[in-house]
Protein backbone atom coordinates (compact mmCIF):
# COMPACT_ATOMS: atom_id res chain seq x y z
CA UNK A 1 0.00 0.00 0.00
CA UNK A 2 1.56 3.30 -0.75
CA UNK A 3 1.80 5.83 2.17
CA UNK A 4 2.75 9.19 1.48
CA UNK A 5 3.75 12.40 3.53
CA UNK A 6 2.17 15.36 1.34
CA UNK A 7 1.57 18.72 1.90
CA UNK A 8 -1.65 19.38 1.46
CA UNK A 9 -3.39 22.74 1.25
CA UNK A 10 -6.57 24.09 2.71
CA UNK A 11 -9.43 24.29 0.49
CA UNK A 12 -12.31 25.33 2.55
CA UNK A 13 -12.83 25.14 6.74
CA UNK A 14 -16.74 24.98 7.66
CA UNK A 15 -17.95 24.94 10.90
CA UNK A 16 -20.94 22.50 10.61
CA UNK A 17 -21.85 22.56 14.21
CA UNK A 18 -20.43 24.28 17.64
CA UNK A 19 -17.82 22.20 17.87
CA UNK A 20 -17.27 20.14 14.51
CA UNK A 21 -15.64 21.91 11.86
CA UNK A 22 -14.53 20.23 8.06
CA UNK A 23 -11.60 20.47 6.59
CA UNK A 24 -11.61 20.14 2.65
CA UNK A 25 -7.81 19.99 1.73
CA UNK A 26 -6.24 19.23 -1.75
CA UNK A 27 -4.24 16.36 -1.17
CA UNK A 28 -3.60 14.21 -4.72
CA UNK A 29 -1.40 11.78 -3.43
CA UNK A 30 -3.42 10.71 -0.77
CA UNK A 31 -6.62 11.02 -2.00
CA UNK A 32 -5.95 8.88 -5.02
CA UNK A 33 -5.20 6.22 -2.77
CA UNK A 34 -7.48 6.53 0.13
CA UNK A 35 -9.82 3.57 0.77
CA UNK A 36 -12.85 4.33 3.14
CA UNK A 37 -11.59 3.80 7.33
CA UNK A 38 -8.56 4.86 6.64
CA UNK A 39 -6.81 7.45 8.38
CA UNK A 40 -3.97 10.38 8.02
CA UNK A 41 -1.56 11.59 10.64
CA UNK A 42 -1.75 15.89 10.29
CA UNK A 43 0.45 18.43 11.97
CA UNK A 44 -1.20 20.79 13.96
CA UNK A 45 0.82 23.25 12.31
CA UNK A 46 4.53 24.36 10.79
CA UNK A 47 6.19 23.86 14.48
CA UNK A 48 7.15 21.96 17.10
CA UNK A 49 4.97 22.48 19.86
CA UNK A 50 2.11 21.30 19.78
CA UNK A 51 4.61 18.15 18.94
CA UNK A 52 2.64 15.27 17.73
CA UNK A 53 0.60 15.08 14.72
CA UNK A 54 -3.02 14.18 15.26
CA UNK A 55 -4.64 11.00 14.13
CA UNK A 56 -7.64 11.65 11.77
CA UNK A 57 -10.15 8.90 9.90
CA UNK A 58 -10.80 10.52 6.35
CA UNK A 59 -13.90 12.08 6.27
CA UNK A 60 -14.49 11.96 2.39
CA UNK A 61 -12.47 11.41 -0.68
CA UNK A 62 -13.29 12.34 -3.76
CA UNK A 63 -10.78 9.63 -5.48
CA UNK A 64 -8.87 12.05 -7.16
CA UNK A 65 -6.92 15.01 -5.68
CA UNK A 66 -9.60 16.42 -2.58
CA UNK A 67 -10.30 15.03 0.70
CA UNK A 68 -12.15 16.17 3.84
CA UNK A 69 -11.70 15.41 7.70
CA UNK A 70 -14.26 16.06 10.46
CA UNK A 71 -12.56 17.96 13.46
CA UNK A 72 -14.20 18.24 17.22
CA UNK A 73 -12.24 20.62 18.99
CA UNK A 74 -10.62 18.99 22.01
CA UNK A 75 -7.71 20.93 23.03
CA UNK A 76 -5.34 22.76 21.94
CA UNK A 77 -4.25 20.85 18.60
CA UNK A 78 -7.64 20.70 17.20
CA UNK A 79 -8.13 23.95 17.56
CA UNK A 80 -5.13 25.14 15.71
CA UNK A 81 -6.71 23.20 12.61
CA UNK A 82 -10.31 24.25 13.21
CA UNK A 83 -8.22 28.20 12.60
CA UNK A 84 -6.60 27.33 9.66
CA UNK A 85 -7.48 29.42 6.76
CA UNK A 86 -7.64 28.21 3.13
CA UNK A 87 -4.62 28.60 1.13
CA UNK A 88 -2.69 27.63 4.16
CA UNK A 89 -0.32 24.14 3.79
CA UNK A 90 -1.24 21.60 6.08
CA UNK A 91 1.49 18.36 6.34
CA UNK A 92 0.17 15.21 6.25
CA UNK A 93 0.34 11.54 6.34
CA UNK A 94 -1.46 8.55 4.70
CA UNK A 95 -3.53 6.72 4.02
CA UNK A 96 -3.06 4.57 6.47
CA UNK A 97 -4.02 1.69 8.37
CA UNK A 98 -6.65 -1.17 7.05
CA UNK A 99 -10.34 0.38 5.49
CA UNK A 100 -13.71 -0.89 5.86
CA UNK A 101 -14.16 -4.66 4.43
CA UNK A 102 -17.01 -4.26 1.60
CA UNK A 103 -20.17 -6.48 2.85
CA UNK A 104 -21.62 -9.22 0.78
CA UNK A 105 -23.30 -7.94 -2.95
CA UNK A 106 -27.15 -6.10 -1.75
CA UNK A 107 -26.89 -7.11 2.06
CA UNK A 108 -28.64 -4.59 4.21
CA UNK A 109 -26.36 -2.96 6.47
CA UNK A 110 -26.13 -0.98 9.61
CA UNK A 111 -23.26 2.00 9.51
CA UNK A 112 -23.74 3.82 13.39
CA UNK A 113 -21.77 6.49 14.70
CA UNK A 114 -21.43 8.36 17.66
CA UNK A 115 -19.96 12.15 18.04
CA UNK A 116 -16.62 12.65 16.25
CA UNK A 117 -16.81 8.77 15.28
CA UNK A 118 -19.74 9.74 12.31
CA UNK A 119 -16.30 11.07 10.49
CA UNK A 120 -15.48 7.88 8.24
CA UNK A 121 -18.78 6.86 8.02
CA UNK A 122 -19.66 9.24 5.07
CA UNK A 123 -16.84 8.03 2.99
CA UNK A 124 -18.03 4.59 3.76
CA UNK A 125 -21.72 5.29 2.97
CA UNK A 126 -20.98 7.51 -0.29
CA UNK A 127 -18.59 4.97 -1.27
CA UNK A 128 -20.78 2.33 -0.53
CA UNK A 129 -23.95 3.82 -2.54
CA UNK A 130 -22.17 5.20 -5.23
CA UNK A 131 -19.67 3.54 -7.96
CA UNK A 132 -16.27 5.14 -7.33
CA UNK A 133 -13.55 2.98 -9.02
CA UNK A 134 -10.91 2.97 -6.02
CA UNK A 135 -11.31 -0.15 -4.04
CA UNK A 136 -10.96 -2.78 -6.13
CA UNK A 137 -13.39 -5.37 -4.35
CA UNK A 138 -16.22 -3.48 -5.07
CA UNK A 139 -15.55 -2.75 -8.95
CA UNK A 140 -17.32 -6.05 -10.24
CA UNK A 141 -20.85 -5.02 -8.08
CA UNK A 142 -20.43 -1.67 -7.65
CA UNK A 143 -23.03 -0.88 -10.28
CA UNK A 144 -25.61 -3.33 -8.71
CA UNK A 145 -25.05 -2.03 -5.25
CA UNK A 146 -25.79 1.64 -5.81
CA UNK A 147 -29.60 -0.28 -6.63
CA UNK A 148 -29.86 -2.59 -3.65
CA UNK A 149 -27.34 -1.84 -1.17
CA UNK A 150 -29.90 -0.63 1.73
CA UNK A 151 -28.09 1.17 3.82
CA UNK A 152 -29.55 2.56 7.81
CA UNK A 153 -27.34 5.16 9.52
CA UNK A 154 -27.84 5.79 12.94
CA UNK A 155 -26.12 8.80 14.61
CA UNK A 156 -25.66 10.06 18.12
CA UNK A 157 -24.61 13.33 19.58
CA UNK A 158 -24.74 15.10 22.73
CA UNK A 159 -27.11 17.39 21.04
CA UNK A 160 -29.23 18.03 17.64
CA UNK A 161 -26.89 20.54 16.42
CA UNK A 162 -24.06 18.57 15.87
CA UNK A 163 -26.15 16.27 13.31
CA UNK A 164 -28.49 18.47 11.25
CA UNK A 165 -25.63 18.66 8.40
CA UNK A 166 -24.12 14.65 8.89
CA UNK A 167 -27.80 13.66 8.70
CA UNK A 168 -28.87 15.26 5.96
CA UNK A 169 -25.90 14.46 3.74
CA UNK A 170 -26.27 10.70 4.70
CA UNK A 171 -30.27 11.04 3.57
CA UNK A 172 -29.23 12.57 0.08
CA UNK A 173 -27.26 9.53 -0.39
CA UNK A 174 -30.39 7.35 0.42
CA UNK A 175 -29.62 5.97 3.71
CA UNK A 176 -31.85 5.43 5.83
CA UNK A 177 -31.24 8.06 8.98
CA UNK A 178 -31.98 8.07 12.67
CA UNK A 179 -30.66 10.02 15.32
CA UNK A 180 -30.18 10.24 18.56
CA UNK A 181 -28.95 12.78 21.08
CA UNK A 182 -28.03 13.04 25.27
CA UNK A 183 -30.26 16.09 25.17
CA UNK A 184 -33.35 14.85 23.26
CA UNK A 185 -33.09 17.85 21.47
CA UNK A 186 -33.50 15.96 17.59
CA UNK A 187 -34.53 12.11 17.50
CA UNK A 188 -34.20 9.58 20.44
CA UNK A 189 -33.39 10.91 23.85
CA UNK A 190 -30.63 8.71 25.09
CA UNK A 191 -28.09 6.61 23.61
CA UNK A 192 -27.70 6.01 19.90
CA UNK A 193 -27.48 1.93 20.99
CA UNK A 194 -30.58 1.76 21.69
CA UNK A 195 -31.44 2.16 18.55
CA UNK A 196 -29.96 -0.39 17.06
CA UNK A 197 -31.41 -3.06 18.91
CA UNK A 198 -34.33 -2.76 16.38
CA UNK A 199 -32.76 -3.05 13.29
CA UNK A 200 -30.70 -6.02 13.89
CA UNK A 201 -32.83 -8.55 12.46
CA UNK A 202 -33.09 -6.32 9.32
CA UNK A 203 -29.16 -6.27 8.82
CA UNK A 204 -26.17 -8.64 7.56
CA UNK A 205 -23.37 -6.07 8.55
CA UNK A 206 -22.55 -3.33 11.68
CA UNK A 207 -20.13 -0.89 10.99
CA UNK A 208 -18.99 1.30 13.95
CA UNK A 209 -17.68 4.18 15.13
CA UNK A 210 -17.19 5.98 18.44
CA UNK A 211 -16.05 6.28 21.54
CA UNK A 212 -14.97 2.91 23.64
CA UNK A 213 -18.35 2.48 25.55
CA UNK A 214 -20.23 2.77 22.84
CA UNK A 215 -18.78 0.71 20.47
CA UNK A 216 -18.54 -2.24 22.74
CA UNK A 217 -22.23 -2.17 23.41
CA UNK A 218 -23.00 -2.18 19.61
CA UNK A 219 -20.36 -5.31 19.79
CA UNK A 220 -22.36 -6.92 22.20
CA UNK A 221 -25.45 -6.48 20.66
CA UNK A 222 -23.70 -7.91 16.90
CA UNK A 223 -22.56 -10.96 18.90
CA UNK A 224 -25.81 -11.93 20.75
CA UNK A 225 -27.58 -11.63 17.41
CA UNK A 226 -24.57 -13.15 15.75
CA UNK A 227 -24.35 -10.06 12.94
CA UNK A 228 -21.07 -9.51 11.70
CA UNK A 229 -19.31 -5.75 13.15
CA UNK A 230 -16.81 -4.18 12.06
CA UNK A 231 -15.62 -0.98 14.47
CA UNK A 232 -13.01 1.33 13.60
CA UNK A 233 -11.24 2.04 16.85
CA UNK A 234 -9.52 5.40 18.48
CA UNK A 235 -6.13 5.62 20.45
CA UNK A 236 -3.81 8.09 21.31
CA UNK A 237 -0.68 7.32 18.55
CA UNK A 238 2.41 9.11 17.49
CA UNK A 239 3.28 7.88 14.66
CA UNK A 240 0.36 5.77 12.55
CA UNK A 241 3.39 4.11 11.04
CA UNK A 242 3.72 1.07 13.36
CA UNK A 243 6.74 2.04 15.03
CA UNK A 244 5.98 3.88 18.41
CA UNK A 245 3.95 1.10 19.08
CA UNK A 246 1.74 3.52 21.55
CA UNK A 247 -1.64 3.22 20.21
CA UNK A 248 -2.30 -0.12 22.08
CA UNK A 249 -5.63 -1.48 22.79
CA UNK A 250 -6.85 -4.95 24.78
CA UNK A 251 -6.85 -7.44 21.88
CA UNK A 252 -9.47 -11.00 22.30
CA UNK A 253 -6.64 -13.73 22.96
CA UNK A 254 -4.79 -11.44 25.73
CA UNK A 255 -2.59 -9.73 22.89
CA UNK A 256 -2.68 -6.10 22.42
CA UNK A 257 -3.45 -5.08 19.12
CA UNK A 258 -2.14 -1.58 17.49
CA UNK A 259 -4.98 0.16 16.10
CA UNK A 260 -2.42 1.82 13.56
CA UNK A 261 -1.14 -1.22 11.63
CA UNK A 262 -3.99 -3.82 12.26
CA UNK A 263 -6.80 -1.32 12.28
CA UNK A 264 -8.18 1.63 12.17
CA UNK A 265 -10.98 -1.24 11.47
CA UNK A 266 -11.16 -5.05 13.11
CA UNK A 267 -13.45 -7.09 13.34
CA UNK A 268 -15.12 -6.68 16.87
CA UNK A 269 -14.61 -10.05 17.65
CA UNK A 270 -10.73 -9.10 17.73
CA UNK A 271 -10.98 -6.60 20.74
CA UNK A 272 -11.15 -7.79 24.32
CA UNK A 273 -14.52 -5.03 25.16
CA UNK A 274 -14.42 -6.22 28.66
CA UNK A 275 -10.64 -4.73 29.13
CA UNK B 1 19.51 18.12 -3.09
CA UNK B 2 22.18 15.32 -3.03
CA UNK B 3 24.14 17.57 -5.48
CA UNK B 4 25.66 19.60 -2.45
CA UNK B 5 26.49 16.90 -0.55
CA UNK B 6 28.51 15.09 -3.11
CA UNK B 7 31.40 18.22 -2.93
CA UNK B 8 31.88 17.41 1.33
CA UNK B 9 32.58 14.45 3.00
CA UNK B 10 30.38 12.90 5.45
CA UNK B 11 31.45 9.73 6.41
CA UNK B 12 32.47 9.14 10.09
CA UNK B 13 33.94 6.12 12.33
CA UNK B 14 32.29 4.93 15.00
CA UNK B 15 35.22 2.84 16.03
CA UNK B 16 35.55 -0.25 14.12
CA UNK B 17 32.26 0.79 12.12
CA UNK B 18 32.46 3.12 9.31
CA UNK B 19 29.12 4.71 8.47
CA UNK B 20 28.54 7.15 5.33
CA UNK B 21 27.18 9.64 6.97
CA UNK B 22 27.07 10.85 10.80
CA UNK B 23 22.57 10.15 11.05
CA UNK B 24 21.57 7.45 12.52
CA UNK B 25 17.52 6.54 13.67
CA UNK B 26 16.85 5.95 17.38
CA UNK B 27 16.14 2.92 18.47
CA UNK B 28 12.13 2.49 19.46
CA UNK B 29 11.48 5.41 16.36
CA UNK B 30 11.98 3.77 13.67
CA UNK B 31 10.54 0.00 13.46
CA UNK B 32 12.28 -2.90 12.10
CA UNK B 33 13.28 0.37 9.65
CA UNK B 34 10.55 -1.18 6.73
CA UNK B 35 7.76 0.77 8.33
CA UNK B 36 9.29 3.98 7.04
CA UNK B 37 10.28 2.44 3.74
CA UNK B 38 7.49 4.14 1.79
CA UNK B 39 8.68 7.37 3.13
CA UNK B 40 12.25 7.51 3.63
CA UNK B 41 15.51 6.11 1.00
CA UNK B 42 16.91 4.28 3.89
CA UNK B 43 19.87 4.24 1.45
CA UNK B 44 20.50 7.86 2.18
CA UNK B 45 20.98 7.38 5.93
CA UNK B 46 24.16 6.78 8.20
CA UNK B 47 21.91 3.57 9.28
CA UNK B 48 19.16 2.47 11.18
CA UNK B 49 18.84 1.22 14.89
CA UNK B 50 16.03 -1.01 15.61
CA UNK B 51 13.99 -1.54 18.04
CA UNK B 52 15.16 -3.29 21.51
CA UNK B 53 15.10 -6.26 21.12
CA UNK B 54 14.89 -8.92 23.91
CA UNK B 55 15.91 -12.91 23.47
CA UNK B 56 11.73 -13.60 24.29
CA UNK B 57 9.02 -11.64 22.82
CA UNK B 58 8.26 -9.33 25.25
CA UNK B 59 4.21 -8.10 25.05
CA UNK B 60 4.64 -4.26 26.46
CA UNK B 61 2.77 -2.38 28.67
CA UNK B 62 -1.16 -1.93 29.19
CA UNK B 63 -2.42 1.20 27.52
CA UNK B 64 -2.15 4.65 27.86
CA UNK B 65 1.64 4.06 26.92
CA UNK B 66 2.24 7.44 25.10
CA UNK B 67 1.48 11.14 26.35
CA UNK B 68 2.25 14.57 24.55
CA UNK B 69 3.78 16.81 26.63
CA UNK B 70 4.94 20.53 26.12
CA UNK B 71 7.57 19.97 23.15
CA UNK B 72 7.84 16.12 23.97
CA UNK B 73 5.86 13.18 24.59
CA UNK B 74 6.35 10.59 27.43
CA UNK B 75 5.98 6.76 26.12
CA UNK B 76 6.21 3.88 28.70
CA UNK B 77 5.81 1.37 25.82
CA UNK B 78 7.46 -1.54 28.42
CA UNK B 79 9.96 -2.34 25.46
CA UNK B 80 7.61 -4.84 23.31
CA UNK B 81 9.12 -6.50 21.04
CA UNK B 82 9.25 -9.61 18.97
CA UNK B 83 12.19 -11.12 20.53
CA UNK B 84 15.48 -12.04 18.61
CA UNK B 85 14.12 -15.67 16.84
CA UNK B 86 11.45 -14.00 15.10
CA UNK B 87 13.80 -10.38 14.35
CA UNK B 88 16.07 -12.48 12.93
CA UNK B 89 13.58 -14.82 10.95
CA UNK B 90 10.96 -12.03 9.99
CA UNK B 91 12.84 -8.51 9.97
CA UNK B 92 16.68 -8.74 8.95
CA UNK B 93 15.35 -10.01 5.45
CA UNK B 94 14.30 -6.40 4.62
CA UNK B 95 17.30 -4.96 6.74
CA UNK B 96 19.80 -6.91 4.41
CA UNK B 97 18.76 -5.07 1.65
CA UNK B 98 18.11 -1.30 3.02
CA UNK B 99 21.18 0.28 1.74
CA UNK B 100 22.38 1.65 4.96
CA UNK B 101 23.90 0.64 8.00
CA UNK B 102 21.87 -2.16 10.48
CA UNK B 103 22.86 -2.09 14.45
CA UNK B 104 20.98 -3.72 16.57
CA UNK B 105 19.41 -2.37 20.27
CA UNK B 106 19.64 -5.11 22.40
CA UNK B 107 18.08 -5.21 26.14
CA UNK B 108 17.67 -7.66 28.69
CA UNK B 109 17.41 -8.23 33.06
CA UNK B 110 19.97 -10.24 33.76
CA UNK B 111 23.81 -9.62 31.90
CA UNK B 112 23.29 -13.57 30.91
CA UNK B 113 20.69 -12.21 29.06
CA UNK B 114 22.68 -9.78 27.00
CA UNK B 115 25.79 -12.09 26.57
CA UNK B 116 23.33 -14.78 25.13
CA UNK B 117 21.35 -12.09 22.89
CA UNK B 118 24.94 -10.53 21.78
CA UNK B 119 26.20 -14.23 20.96
CA UNK B 120 22.77 -15.02 19.01
CA UNK B 121 22.96 -12.14 16.60
CA UNK B 122 26.66 -12.26 16.14
CA UNK B 123 27.03 -13.57 12.40
CA UNK B 124 23.65 -13.22 11.87
CA UNK B 125 24.42 -11.36 8.15
CA UNK B 126 23.42 -7.57 7.75
CA UNK B 127 24.10 -6.78 11.36
CA UNK B 128 27.20 -4.35 11.66
CA UNK B 129 26.90 -3.63 15.07
CA UNK B 130 25.04 -3.93 18.57
CA UNK B 131 23.58 -0.87 20.81
CA UNK B 132 23.26 -2.56 24.32
CA UNK B 133 20.67 -0.42 26.38
CA UNK B 134 21.42 -0.33 29.90
CA UNK B 135 18.29 1.34 31.09
CA UNK B 136 16.36 -1.80 32.00
CA UNK B 137 16.27 -2.86 35.99
CA UNK B 138 18.50 -5.63 36.79
CA UNK B 139 15.97 -8.53 38.02
CA UNK B 140 18.63 -10.21 40.04
CA UNK B 141 19.52 -6.84 41.75
CA UNK B 142 16.18 -5.89 42.97
CA UNK B 143 15.81 -3.80 39.80
CA UNK B 144 18.19 -1.28 39.93
CA UNK B 145 18.94 0.03 36.38
CA UNK B 146 21.86 -1.35 34.96
CA UNK B 147 22.55 2.12 33.65
CA UNK B 148 22.32 3.45 36.85
CA UNK B 149 25.31 1.84 38.73
CA UNK B 150 29.24 1.72 36.67
CA UNK B 151 30.28 -1.29 38.10
CA UNK B 152 26.69 -3.01 36.65
CA UNK B 153 27.00 -1.06 33.21
CA UNK B 154 30.75 -2.15 33.24
CA UNK B 155 29.77 -5.79 33.81
CA UNK B 156 26.89 -5.54 31.02
CA UNK B 157 29.49 -4.07 28.56
CA UNK B 158 31.64 -6.61 29.92
CA UNK B 159 29.86 -9.36 28.86
CA UNK B 160 29.01 -7.96 25.64
CA UNK B 161 31.98 -7.51 24.40
CA UNK B 162 33.25 -11.07 25.52
CA UNK B 163 30.40 -12.22 23.30
CA UNK B 164 30.55 -10.92 19.84
CA UNK B 165 32.94 -9.64 17.50
CA UNK B 166 30.67 -6.96 16.29
CA UNK B 167 31.03 -3.30 17.20
CA UNK B 168 29.29 -2.50 20.61
CA UNK B 169 27.92 0.73 21.50
CA UNK B 170 26.38 1.62 25.10
CA UNK B 171 23.49 3.51 25.19
CA UNK B 172 23.06 5.78 28.65
CA UNK B 173 20.66 6.54 30.55
CA UNK B 174 20.77 10.73 31.60
CA UNK B 175 19.03 9.51 34.45
CA UNK B 176 21.60 9.42 36.70
CA UNK B 177 23.99 12.07 39.06
CA UNK B 178 26.97 11.67 36.85
CA UNK B 179 27.20 10.72 33.22
CA UNK B 180 31.02 11.22 33.10
CA UNK B 181 31.13 8.37 35.63
CA UNK B 182 29.04 5.75 33.45
CA UNK B 183 30.75 6.95 30.19
CA UNK B 184 34.55 5.96 31.60
CA UNK B 185 32.98 2.98 33.29
CA UNK B 186 31.62 1.92 29.93
CA UNK B 187 34.59 3.02 28.47
CA UNK B 188 36.87 1.20 30.91
CA UNK B 189 34.74 -1.76 30.41
CA UNK B 190 35.62 -1.95 26.47
CA UNK B 191 32.60 -0.54 24.65
CA UNK B 192 33.78 0.67 21.35
CA UNK B 193 31.32 3.48 21.53
CA UNK B 194 28.86 5.44 23.48
CA UNK B 195 24.98 6.46 22.71
CA UNK B 196 23.30 9.47 24.83
CA UNK B 197 20.50 10.03 25.64
CA UNK B 198 17.99 7.85 26.11
CA UNK B 199 14.53 9.32 27.78
CA UNK B 200 14.28 11.50 31.01
CA UNK B 201 11.90 9.85 33.38
CA UNK B 202 8.96 11.97 33.51
CA UNK B 203 5.45 12.11 34.74
CA UNK B 204 1.92 13.46 33.31
CA UNK B 205 -1.29 13.45 35.49
CA UNK B 206 -4.63 14.47 34.06
CA UNK B 207 -5.78 17.04 36.56
CA UNK B 208 -9.75 16.23 35.83
CA UNK B 209 -10.02 12.57 36.75
CA UNK B 210 -6.69 12.97 39.06
CA UNK B 211 -5.34 10.06 37.24
CA UNK B 212 -1.94 9.48 35.80
CA UNK B 213 -1.83 9.62 32.15
CA UNK B 214 0.07 6.79 31.14
CA UNK B 215 -0.77 2.94 32.65
CA UNK B 216 2.62 2.55 33.56
CA UNK B 217 2.30 6.15 36.05
CA UNK B 218 6.31 6.76 34.78
CA UNK B 219 7.52 6.97 31.34
CA UNK B 220 10.48 8.26 29.59
CA UNK B 221 10.54 11.87 28.21
CA UNK B 222 11.57 12.62 24.50
CA UNK B 223 11.48 15.18 21.63
CA UNK B 224 12.91 18.63 21.85
CA UNK B 225 12.41 19.19 25.42
CA UNK B 226 14.91 17.36 25.89
CA UNK B 227 17.47 18.71 23.75
CA UNK B 228 19.22 21.10 25.90
CA UNK B 229 19.93 18.24 28.53
CA UNK B 230 21.03 15.69 25.85
CA UNK B 231 23.56 18.39 24.14
CA UNK B 232 24.74 19.35 27.71
CA UNK B 233 25.62 15.55 28.98
CA UNK B 234 26.96 15.13 24.79
CA UNK B 235 29.44 17.01 25.47
CA UNK B 236 30.95 16.62 28.95
CA UNK B 237 30.94 12.84 27.68
CA UNK B 238 32.70 13.68 24.57
CA UNK B 239 34.64 15.64 26.38
CA UNK B 240 36.04 12.92 29.43
CA UNK B 241 36.26 9.73 26.92
CA UNK B 242 38.63 8.60 24.07
CA UNK B 243 36.03 6.28 22.08
CA UNK B 244 33.21 8.31 20.23
CA UNK B 245 30.10 9.39 21.13
CA UNK B 246 26.82 9.10 19.46
CA UNK B 247 24.31 11.90 19.84
CA UNK B 248 20.61 11.45 20.83
CA UNK B 249 18.00 13.69 22.57
CA UNK B 250 15.39 16.25 20.39
CA UNK B 251 17.67 16.11 16.97
CA UNK B 252 14.13 17.16 14.53
CA UNK B 253 16.37 19.24 12.19
CA UNK B 254 19.84 19.60 10.83
CA UNK B 255 21.01 22.92 12.83
CA UNK B 256 20.51 20.18 16.04
CA UNK B 257 22.62 17.46 14.49
CA UNK B 258 25.57 20.42 13.78
CA UNK B 259 25.22 21.33 17.55
CA UNK B 260 25.68 18.06 18.73
CA UNK B 261 28.54 17.16 16.50
CA UNK B 262 29.48 20.45 17.75
CA UNK B 263 29.94 19.69 21.01
CA UNK B 264 31.95 16.29 20.20
CA UNK B 265 28.95 13.68 18.85
CA UNK B 266 31.00 11.76 15.82
CA UNK B 267 27.04 10.88 14.97
CA UNK B 268 23.82 11.64 16.23
CA UNK B 269 20.34 9.41 16.07
CA UNK B 270 16.84 10.99 15.26
CA UNK B 271 14.31 9.91 17.14
CA UNK B 272 11.03 11.62 17.80
CA UNK B 273 11.37 13.57 14.85
CA UNK B 274 10.90 10.09 13.00
CA UNK B 275 7.46 9.87 14.69
CA UNK B 276 6.35 13.92 13.29
CA UNK B 277 8.31 13.99 10.21
CA UNK B 278 9.37 10.92 8.91
CA UNK B 279 11.21 12.77 6.21
CA UNK B 280 13.42 14.14 8.88
CA UNK B 281 16.22 11.92 9.13
CA UNK B 282 16.89 12.21 5.53
CA UNK B 283 16.94 16.34 5.36
CA UNK B 284 19.17 16.15 8.16
CA UNK B 285 21.63 14.81 6.26
CA UNK B 286 21.16 16.96 3.44
CA UNK B 287 21.33 19.97 5.63
CA UNK B 288 24.95 18.97 7.19
CA UNK B 289 25.81 18.80 3.72
CA UNK B 290 24.94 22.06 2.87
CA UNK B 291 25.73 23.69 6.33
CA UNK B 292 29.85 22.03 5.20
CA UNK B 293 29.68 23.53 1.74
CA UNK B 294 28.15 27.39 3.38
CA UNK B 295 30.98 26.86 6.16
CA UNK B 296 34.18 26.12 3.67
CA UNK B 297 34.29 22.74 5.33
CA UNK B 298 34.94 19.56 3.04
CA UNK B 299 34.62 17.55 5.67
CA UNK B 300 32.19 16.31 8.50
CA UNK B 301 35.01 15.46 10.60
CA UNK B 302 36.17 19.11 10.52
CA UNK B 303 33.47 19.93 12.79
CA UNK B 304 33.54 17.40 15.29
CA UNK B 305 33.83 19.06 18.73
CA UNK B 306 34.85 21.90 17.12
CA UNK B 307 32.93 24.33 19.61
CA UNK B 308 34.54 27.95 20.34
CA UNK B 309 34.91 28.40 24.12
CA UNK B 310 36.57 31.29 25.39
CA UNK B 311 36.72 34.38 24.03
Amino acid sequence: MPEYQENSIIDQVDRIAESFYRLTLHAPLIAATARPGQFVMAACGPFLDPLLRRPFSIHRCNGSDTLQLLIRVVGRGTELLARCRPGQGLSLVGPLGQGFNPPAPSAPVCLIGGGIGIAPLLFWAERLKEHQPCTVPLLFWAERLKEHQPCTVLLGSRTGEDLLQLSAEFSQLGCRVETATDDGSLGHHGLVTDLLAARLSEVDKVYACGPMPMMAAVARSCRDAQVACEVSLEAHMACGLGACLGCTVHGAGGLYLHVCKKGPVVNAEEVAWDR
Amino acid sequence: MGSVNHAVDLSVSLGPLSLANPVLTASGTFGYGAEFAHLVPLARLGGVVVKGISLAPRPGNPPPRIVETPCGMLNAIGLENVGAERFIADKMDFLRTCGCRVIVNILGDSIEEYASLATRLTGVAGIDGLEVNISCPNVKKGGVAFGTVPEMAAAVTQAVKAATDLPVIVKLSPNVTDIVAMARAVEAAGADAISLINTLIGMAIDARTRRPRLANVIGGLSGPAIKPIALRMVWQVASAVKIPVIGIGGIATAEDAIEFLLAGAAAIQVGTANFINPAAAGQIVDGIGEYLHQQGESSVRAIIGSLRLGA
